[in-house]
């Protein structure tokens, strides 16, 4: 296509929304070769060599912080981290003012979690250095659409007009949102379904079919994509047991019979066995849920080489 | 003092009918005569720029000035320099203060540095509640004879039904309105934007536009029980105007007001410039546009009565917060005149008259304040505005202490050319009014 894109146009990844479209396949092209370094004896390249990269993460995270730091690693750039619970604002800081500190250092790329939706759009308003959102409240989670864009085009071959279903807490998931962005602009077809309770005011108007029957959801599904309920979602008047959502909401074999033949089920994790999925789908010949997590690791790849790779 | 003589200029007064030529003499503070071809005598003459009209002190009876206990935020100097500023003679002010306005000793604090140091008439507005907790009245009468002319809890709904129903029969003794935030805590639940597709693409917690009309609809119910004057303020929602319009219809004592950012912005503002900016966010939200357009409809058929600015002045350093944690509020008061002309005026929603009914006779009509005409034998506040004047915000050069809004940069039509409070010329606009400070000599 001569109209590819070769580099990406923002210095920042904060979401999905405002790529366009050559930019994913360019991301995910690119991620196809950093998974073949994955391969090697010697899983190191020097593209990212004298780059610093600080990982900044004012919210726990344990999978997405080891992909970053390891992807980092892979491309031997000088890493940091700075792991903090809570907002700039518990510490007496505004977030202006961390992000002046982290400045002062240098970095060339900052990687970010936060527990508050738009964080990252605030600080690449006053950064210098290229911003990757790695979760930013409920809103985007860009990298996992991506590796999960990665994973299904690496099953099916193809992302345009694949029957997508995401099943779950669709109020609080960035996961969602992100997907969502990423799925409709490339042409898949996707349903959302979750309780009403935790699906927000508004969420049909982003091009999606929303239902509240899982079995309608999965129905000729080429790829089902169960979404985390966390535990004290129970405790408020969101849901009233555990019990309950599995019964409704829950992804069992006979679920997935539903499914197209050779469907794949996805789950960003961490997974709530008997809650969301039974362990028979979770372990069983659907799933790619252990696939996403290393596809992970070469999207990061990709991403970090595209935005501090080159000169710029 | 010199009397002046405004010497044949366009006069825009609809409670006194008039719109046209008019002279206006000012002597020792207030409105000598108001006539045609009035004798000039010792009078200094003054003529204005074509295109300039003389209206009643626009009054703004939502507005927070912070102090005592947020001088940080602003001060009862700055926010009435903003005041007259924007057009404002007088402004009302919220009890939300640290400590809160629930007893005399507070409003006569307020009523003094207002006194002392204000270049705009001050009207305190107490709480319903002591320390606007919502669960026991204030001295109401105590504050009504200290100079407070409304009772709110601003910044927080009236807590329970029995709280507003007490509130309103206790104040009905006093004639003086209980102005309400409406809002059911419960339903707004921790959320910072309005529920609907851009807070579900943000990923920001909704407030449905129900956490508002739901409460309206309590305080209209109450309002009917008691017969007692209900005010609502800052009406966001299409569903409380519904609500308004229907209590009118039944003959309820209910006024509403609403800001010029909800009449001019939409949720919209929220993914503009890189999104999140916390400039756009207030409470109530910004709405859709539904909501928008059913506000400018209401503000043209006559259901709403005033508009309010909601001024709410924030520290950069507050608003430098992640989105959900920033405080909620913009200033307004020198913004509120540009944005009615050029969105209401120059779009053809209303005509002059009935802005100035918004800006000023009504506000002095719910609230029972002094003013909002220019009537002989009362002080003299007065605005001078410049319809056709264009004018180009920016946030740094406004003289509130805070520079928290979404409108910096904007090019708007419609100017203050000067404003006038008890015969003192307490802003002018140079540029519009050239030669103006020898007749400002005055100024304090």
């Amino acid at each position: 296509m001569s109209t590819a894109a070769t580099a990406l146009r923002s210095r920042h990844l904060l979401g999905i929304e405002h790529l366009e479209r050559d930019e994913i396949d360019l991301i995910l092209d690119t991620a196809l070769a950093m998974k073949e370094v994955g391969s090697r004896h010697i899983k190191k390249v020097p593209t990212l060599r004298g780059r610093t990269v600080v990982n900044l993460f004012f919210e726990a995270s344990t999978r997405t912080r080891m992909s970053f730091e390891l992807a980092e690693k892979r491309l031997s750039a000088d890493t940091l981290g700075m792991t903090t619970t809570g907002s700039s604002v518990t510490k007496g800081e505004t977030l202006t003012d961390t992000a002046r500190t982290i400045e002062a250092m240098a970095p060339d790329l900052i990687v970010m979690r936060h527990a508050s939706s738009g964080a990252p759009h605030q600080l690449a308003k006053i950064c210098r250095a290229g911003i990757i959102n790695a979760g930013d409240g409920t809103h985007e989670h860009p990298t996992q659409a991506l590796l999960d864009a990665f994973t299904m085009r690496e099953r099916k071959a193809r992302l345009q007009g694949l029957r997508v279903a995401i099943v779950g807490d669709l109020e609080h998931s960035r996961v969602l949102r992100s997907n969502v962005f990423l799925l409709t602009k490339v042409g898949a077809s996707v349903v959302v379904c979750g309780p009403p309770t935790l699906r927000p005011v508004g969420i049909a108007e982003m091009g999606v079919e929303v239902t509240s029957s899982i079995d309608r959801a999965v129905e000729g599904a080429d790829v089902v994509m169960m979404l985390r309920v966390q535990h004290e979602r129970m405790k408020g008047l969101f849901l009233p047991s555990m019990r309950e959502y599995f019964t409704l909401f829950g992804l069992t074999p006979e679920r997935m019979r539903r499914a197209a033949p050779d469907a794949i089920v996805m789950h960003p994790g961490p997974m709530n066995r008997g809650v969301e999925i039974d362990s028979e789908v979770a372990d069983g010949p659907w799933s790619v849920i252990l696939d996403q997590v290393a596809n992970g690791l070469a999207v990061r790849m990709a991403v970090l080489y595209l935005l501090a790779g080159e000169e710029g | 003092m010199k009397p002046l003589l405004l010497k044949n200029v366009h006069v825009v007064d609809p409670v006194a009918g008039r719109n046209g030529r008019f002279d206006i003499l000012v002597e020792n503070g207030v409105v000598a005569r108001v006539g045609r071809d009035l004798p000039a005598d010792s009078a200094r003459v003054v003529e204005l720029p074509a295109g300039c009209v003389v209206t009643p002190g626009l009054i703004d009876i939502h507005v927070h000035l912070r102090e005592p206990g947020q001088e940080h935020k602003e001060t009862i100097a700055t926010g009435t320099q903003s005041a007259v500023a924007g057009g404002f003679t007088a402004v009302a002010c919220m009890p939300n203060t640290d400590p809160i306005n629930d007893s005399a000793a507070v409003t006569q604090f307020i009523l003094k540095r207002a006194a002392d140091v204000g270049v705009a008439r001050v009207y305190p507005i107490g709480a319903v509640s002591i320390g606007q907790k919502g669960e026991q009245l204030a001295e109401i009468g105590d504050l009504r004879n200290a100079g407070c002319v409304a009772i709110t809890d601003d910044g927080r709904p009236v807590s329970t039904s029995l709280l507003m129903r007490r509130a309103l029969e206790y104040a009905s003794m006093f004639g003086i309105p209980v102005i309400d935030h409406c809002e059911d805590p419960s339903l707004k639940e921790g959320g910072s934007a309005h529920e609907g597709k851009v807070a579900a693409m943000l990923g920001i917690k909704g407030i449905p536009n129900a956490a508002e009309s739901i409460w309206v609809e309590r305080d209209i119910s109450i309002a009917e029980m008691t017969d007692g004057h209900i005010h609502i303020a800052h009406m966001s929602a299409r569903q409380s105007l519904r609500a308004v319009r229907a209590g009118k219809d039944r003959g309820i004592k209910v006024t509403a007001e609403v800001t010029p950012h909800h009449f001019v912005l939409t949720d919209e503002a929220l993914r503009s410039g890189g999104g999140y900016d916390t400039n756009t966010k207030m409470n109530p939200p910004l709405r859709e546009a539904a909501d928008r357009d059913a506000m400018i409809e209401g503000l043209r058929d006559g259901s709403i009565d005033v508009i309010a600015t909601d001024h709410a002045p924030h520290h950069a350093d507050e608003k430098a917060l992640e989105f959900d944690r920033a405080p909620f509020g913009i200033v307004g008061l020198e913004t509120a005149v540009p944005l009615c002309f050029d969105r209401l005026v120059h779009a053809g929603v209303i005509g002059l008259p009935r802005l100035i009914e918004l800006l000023s006779a009504n506000p002095a009509r719910v609230l029972g304040l002094p003013g909002g005409t220019i009537r002989e034998g009362e002080a003299a506040d007065l605005t001078i505005l410049s319809p056709d004047t264009p004018v180009t915000i920016e946030a740094r050069s406004l003289r509130s202490k805070s520079k928290n809004t979404p409108f910096d940069g904007w090019t708007l039509k419609g100017a203050v050319a000067a404003t006038i409070v008890g015969g003192r010329t307490a802003y002018v606009n140079e540029s519009i009014l050239k030669g103006w400070a020898d007749v400002g000599e005055n100024r304090k």
